[in-house]
């Protein structure tokens, strides 16, 4: 009997002589999807229906009580947002995710997943203009304040600590200066009052920066940008790391106490590393009903299949450029700001935090003002002008004459924008040809 | 829930019931009792039908996991005699134990101590003897992470490597991944130890009265079908259920199969 040898090394990778899990590039085409066992369909089957049919009463009663698991209506879960939602949770490092209609809809269903009226974030202050509304304007209407830091400043971040705080959060890459999260410093920080850290890592995917592994707890994404990748859908996703001790805290009872809306479901009970995912799913996406199409789903798991060989070309496309840019100092360009650069404030916490290249996304500065900036973007023939980020196209907005045309130039400087800074999402194009198209840009601005 | 077992404090979780100690005994009691390195969590939907059901559920976290106190007992037959203590403490005479993996060798060495406490158990991912490769072993001591990573890999199917969880979302190998990160220091060393040391001669199996399942996964490589099959032979009232495609984490992979094959086998 003893010959029965246990744990015989199974015929998948290792690594070190370890084996581990499949790979990054092998996940981001696989993780999550079963093919079809009805027809054999390779691709992800588009499950566009509202409702499943039940097998028997049995079994009904066994998924509405969570005795089995599986589906019932589309706004709670989907076989094809599933799929996404396992493979993002894969790619992170996470135990689980949830896919819902937006960016915005990801950062909604997390903060109103862990706390309710009184209670309070600590958020960079450099962040999306979507998420600044959200939680400067529109979240204080509902009880939930913020205070905003500056994310390079952790004194700043512990200052505005307060018994009410229930999250930290921040950008991996901040906006619009790319300020890079130390994730590790604030993770900690965060960890010792017993506080989880949210990190909105749309900017840089897993590709090119995995929070989890630095100490952040729940991250999401806009799944419009490089995850899509192709500019043609709205999503969004927030995966959990499953490490974050929700009862060990003490400080959040949508979790760890009895929630009369499911059952008087204890979450931390019910799962000890999932229980934030139980209660976003069942409350959240189920009375918010922020819910993604799975049309939409499949589209981001296209997009997804070959983020690997996008992030790379997206970065490699954007060391040329801000090489190029950076050549240009003093001949129409003022200053590059890319974290890659020396003279970035966080270049030596990038190389550490995302050795793969800091971000497709970055300004820089012309020499001119508005006008000059108006006569860049109008002389350009391949980037085009709009306001999104992450796209396979080149992509380019000028803040001063469009998202920040109201204010003034002091008030811009304050803000970190320079009338003259312009934006750019560098995209998949041959770099010559968005080299030559800046060029056409820059003696334009120059003639102003 | 918090109770007293051999005067340390036990988290006992009930399938999502909220019962008193003195309502137990008043239904059939099943006992779910975990693995190595895990803790009630891992029985969440099995548990969740019987405690809505007409049973009595006891999930507790074993002695030095979870959220109960103390260090990880450092034998199954120690791990056997604490059940019963369970029992005891909450009044119950007799129960069916339910056991996956080191959980299994606990059920199965209640059967067979204490006869009269034990009307039925459920084996899953079972194997006797239960040894743990030598350099396993050094790993679960000297590096924990590695040594989890290893176990973690090993335990799901090649399919459920890549996912296809049956609960919408969830990516069954972080799960696994941070359930075990969860565990004290020391815990994993201690009961990959114990599966390892226990020795019991199956011809000793003979002996026992309760009805036995016997609950393996056609792709499991920690306790390989051909495990059972064995152990099949030397229990006169066992019989063997088979569950196509699953790895060592049945619960996780095919948590219907498994509800039905103890629904068969407990609730009739």
């Amino acid at each position: 009997m003893r010959s029965q040898v246990r744990c015989d090394p199974p015929a998948t990778s290792t690594a070190n002589g370890i084996l581990m899990s499949y790979q990054f590039d092998t996940l981001t085409l696989h993780a999550g999807q079963i093919p079809d066992p009805q027809y054999g369909a390779r691709a992800q089957p588009i499950y566009l229906t509202t409702s499943f049919v039940f097998k028997d009463a049995d079994q009904a009663a066994a998924l509405f009580n969570m005795e089995r698991g599986g589906y019932v209506y589309s706004r709670i879960a989907n076989p094809t947002n599933a799929v996404l939602e396992e493979r993002m949770a894969a790619l992170e490092g996470g135990v689980g995710g949830i896919a819902v209609a937006s960016g915005q809809a990801a950062l909604h269903l997390a903060i109103t997943t862990l706390m309710g009226a009184g209670s309070h974030i600590v958020a960079s202050r450099s962040l999306y203009g979507g998420s600044h509304n959200l939680l400067d304007y529109t979240l204080p209407r509902f009880g939930i304040t913020t205070t905003f830091v500056d994310p390079r400043d952790l004194s700043a971040w512990q200052a505005a600590i307060r018994p009410e705080t229930r999250l930290l959060f921040g950008e991996t890459l901040g906006n619009p200066g790319l300020d890079v999260l130390d994730i590790p410093q604030v993770a900690a920080l965060a960890h010792a009052h017993g506080l989880p850290l949210l990190v909105d890592s749309t900017f840089t995917t897993p590709w090119l920066l995995k929070p989890f592994e630095h100490g952040a707890d729940l991250v999401f994404h806009s799944a419009t940008k490089f995850l899509s990748g192709h500019g043609t859908v709205i999503g969004g996703v927030v995966v959990d790391s499953g490490a974050f001790d929700w009862a060990a805290s003490g400080q959040f009872p949508s979790l760890s106490e009895p929630y009369e809306g499911f059952h008087d479901m204890v979450f931390t009970e019910e799962s000890t590393v999932a229980a934030f995912l139980l209660r976003a799913r069942r409350e959240g996406l189920r009375d918010f009903g922020a819910c993604l199409s799975p049309m939409a789903a499949f589209q981001i798991l296209q997009g997804l299949e070959t983020l690997p060989l996008r992030m790379a070309r997206h970065i490699d496309n954007t060391r040329k450029i801000v090489a190029h840019l950076a050549s240009q100092i003093g001949k129409g360009v003022a200053a590059v700001n890319h974290p890659d650069l020396p003279d970035h404030p966080d270049h030596t916490l990038a190389q550490r935090l995302l050795p793969r290249g800091s971000s497709a996304v970055f300004t820089f500065d012309l020499s001119g003002g508005r006008a000059a900036g108006r006569a860049f973007i109008e002389a350009l023939k391949v980037f085009s002008h709009l306001a999104n980020v992450g796209d396979a196209k080149s992509l380019v907005i000028h803040p001063a004459s469009t998202t920040h045309f109201r204010m003034s130039d002091t008030a811009l400087r304050a803000a970190g924008i320079h009338p003259g800074t312009i934006r750019l999402s560098i995209g998949l194009e041959d770099p010559n040809d968005l080299i030559e198209d800046l060029h056409r840009g820059l003696t334009a601005a120059s003639k102003v | 829930m918090e109770i007293e077992v051999l005067e340390q404090t036990t988290h006992l979780y009930m399938g999502g019931k909220q019962q008193t100690i003195a309502a137990i005994p008043q239904q059939p009691v099943v006992v779910f009792i975990h693995g190595a390195q895990q803790d009630h969590s891992c029985w969440g939907l099995q548990s969740r039908w019987f405690a809505h059901h007409g049973f009595s559920v006891l999930a507790p976290d074993l002695p030095g996991h979870g959220r109960s106190a103390g260090e990880a007992l450092p034998s199954v037959e120690q791990l056997a005699d604490w059940v019963m203590a369970l029992l005891d403490a909450v009044g119950v005479e007799q129960a069916t134990l339910v056991g996956h993996s080191m959980g299994s060798l606990v059920a199965l060495e209640a059967a067979a101590r204490f006869p009269q406490r034990v009307d039925r158990a459920a084996l899953l991912g079972t194997s006797l003897p239960m040894p743990v490769a030598p350099m396993l072993l050094e790993l679960c001591r000297d590096d924990e992470p590695k040594a989890a990573a290893l176990i973690n890999a090993w335990s799901y199917s090649p399919s459920a490597q890549l996912g296809g969880s049956p609960v919408p979302g969830l990516w069954l190998i972080g799960m696994n991944q941070q359930l075990m990160a969860r565990q004290r220091p020391g815990a994993l060393f201690r009961d990959m130890s114990a599966c390892n040391a226990y020795a019991r001669n199956p011809e000793s199996l003979a002996e026992i009265v309760a009805p036995v399942l016997l609950v393996a996964g056609s792709a499991d490589r920690m306790t390989p079908l051909k495990a059972a099959r064995a152990l099949l032979e030397h229990i006169p009232q066992a019989r063997l259920t088979t569950i196509a495609g699953s790895g060592h984490a049945l619960m996780a992979e095919k948590p219907d199969a498994v509800l039905d094959a103890l629904r068969q086998f407990i609730a009739v």
